[in-house]
């Protein structure tokens, strides 16, 4: 019986099979680079909302403080969206006819709520409290990105478990000075890490990161 | 041959299918300020029943939640005021007063050089001067003229923490070098800038006291002038 193969099949088949492994490999890579996209984390793209309210103007433009609006931030889980009787405080006054604002006002007239699309958005079984973190030293920036700078606010990280572990395990890389805590701008200063430690005696901030700390 | 790997196939499409559900990012319970779709209005924060009292939440102490003592305005605060509940009231001014009413509580704020149709009232004027506390609790929380009530956006201590540090606010325009403690009286005479712990939170010192003028009329230039410790927040 001939010869099924020619001698360079060897080679062939040699190269299939790296080939078949480049594939699978970049396939798996692809996947691996995609989950860790902002196309699937979220990150980085702002949301259509009702009213298009922008926290730049508000906080670096007006210099609201954050907690003029999230007042429960600094002593409860959630930080809060306000009430839209907080927006009328001002906007019963101000741009009263502003086409722009009129859910704003339409809310207040019928006293149904203005729905708003959450940004961000931790997965339901991931506890999370915003109390714990702003009276240890995590500035609102550190989560939010740079707020102040924002017209329309976006997802400004992961909120993946890798990155919330990177700073539990690490907190030293963000941590400041609790009266900076809410500059809705805020840059780490050359020496963080020497800042950061120093910081985290003083708040005595040691995160945990048993897995029941955040999934309870 | 052939069949079991369609079968595999399927399998993977399935499996792959799968992992992109979100029951468990989503679940459905309650969380706060979240859409409910049980309830019609869609909320899931429920108003309690009208009439209702949590336990410890009876506030019966109308000089406390109210500001009044034997129906009419306190003139005196529900508790003890100290340096640290002074701190707290200058944070507090800072984040839910400057807005509209300034760093120094001229009524010049940002909000109302922005286009505020109504100059909010300044806190040197005569008449607050001379109101009592329990006025300024009754108008943080329930509101005057244009200015909505603050009762759901500030809590009932920080309220009178608030009116302790706008107290100090009003002295610190309306005081003579007499008021001054002896040992920084000297420095203050000299011209010497106040060391710091020396006077922490005195405005500059008021020339002649003539601060009693409208919001409207007063001097934007003496507004902007201190503006590092009281606009840091």
């Amino acid at each position: 019986m001939a010869q099924l193969f020619p001698k360079q099949a060897n080679g062939l088949s040699k190269a299939s099979i790296a080939a078949g492994a480049a594939v699978g490999g970049s396939v798996l890579l692809a996947l691996f680079l995609l989950a860790r996209s902002g196309y699937a984390t979220g990150e980085g793209t702002p949301y259509d909302q009702k009213v298009p309210f922008s926290h730049n103007h508000h906080t670096t433009g007006v210099g609201i403080d954050c907690r003029y609006c999230h007042t429960s931030v600094e002593t409860s889980a959630t930080a809060s969206i306000p009430p839209t009787q907080t927006c009328m405080n001002c906007h019963s006054q101000i741009w009263t006819n502003a086409p722009m604002l009129e859910p704003v006002r339409e809310s207040y007239r019928t006293g149904k709520s203005l729905e708003w699309r959450k940004v961000n958005d931790l997965p339901d079984f991931a506890y999370f409290n915003h109390s714990a973190h702003v009276n240890k030293g995590v500035g609102c920036t550190t989560c939010h990105g740079q707020v102040g700078e924002m017209p329309l606010v976006y997802q400004a990280q992961s909120l993946q478990m890798q990155w919330c572990l990177n700073c539990h395990n690490n907190p030293e890389q963000f941590l400041r000075l609790k009266s900076e805590v809410y500059e809705p701008v805020w840059n780490p200063p050359a020496n963080q890490l020497e800042v950061g430690a120093k910081l985290r005696a003083e708040y005595k901030a040691n995160p945990r990161v048993s897995c029941s700390t955040c999934h309870r | 041959m052939k069949r079991s790997s369609l079968l595999a196939l399927v399998s993977l499409i399935a499996l792959a299918g799968g992992a992109c559900r979100q029951d468990m990012h989503d679940q459905p319970k309650a969380k706060p300020q979240s859409k409910s779709g049980f309830f019609v209005d869609g909320r899931t924060g429920r108003l309690p029943v009208e009439g209702t009292v949590a336990r410890g939440e009876l506030r019966a102490d109308d000089h406390l939640y109210r500001g009044k003592v034997d129906g009419v305005f306190a003139t005196t605060f529900p508790f003890k005021i100290d340096a640290a509940l002074m701190e707290r009231g200058r944070e507090r001014y800072a984040i839910y007063c400057t807005p509209c009413h300034g760093a120094t509580g001229l009524g010049n704020g940002m909000v109302i050089q922005r286009g505020f149709k109504v100059p909010a009232t300044s806190h040197h004027i005569e008449r607050l001067r001379n109101a009592p506390v329990g006025y300024w609790f009754d108008v943080i929380t329930n509101g005057f003229g244009v200015m909505f009530g603050y009762a759901s956006q500030i809590p009932v201590n920080d309220r009178w923490a608030i009116i302790a540090y706008v107290r100090a606010l009003q002295l610190s325009r309306n005081a003579t070098a007499e008021d001054v403690p002896a040992a920084e009286r000297e420095a203050l005479l000299s011209g010497r800038k106040a060391l710091p712990g020396e006077g922490a939170h005195a405005a500059p010192p008021a020339g002649g006291g003539g601060h009693n003028a409208p919001a409207g009329d007063a001097k934007p230039q003496a507004e902007s002038a201190p503006k590092s410790p009281e606009t840091k927040h």
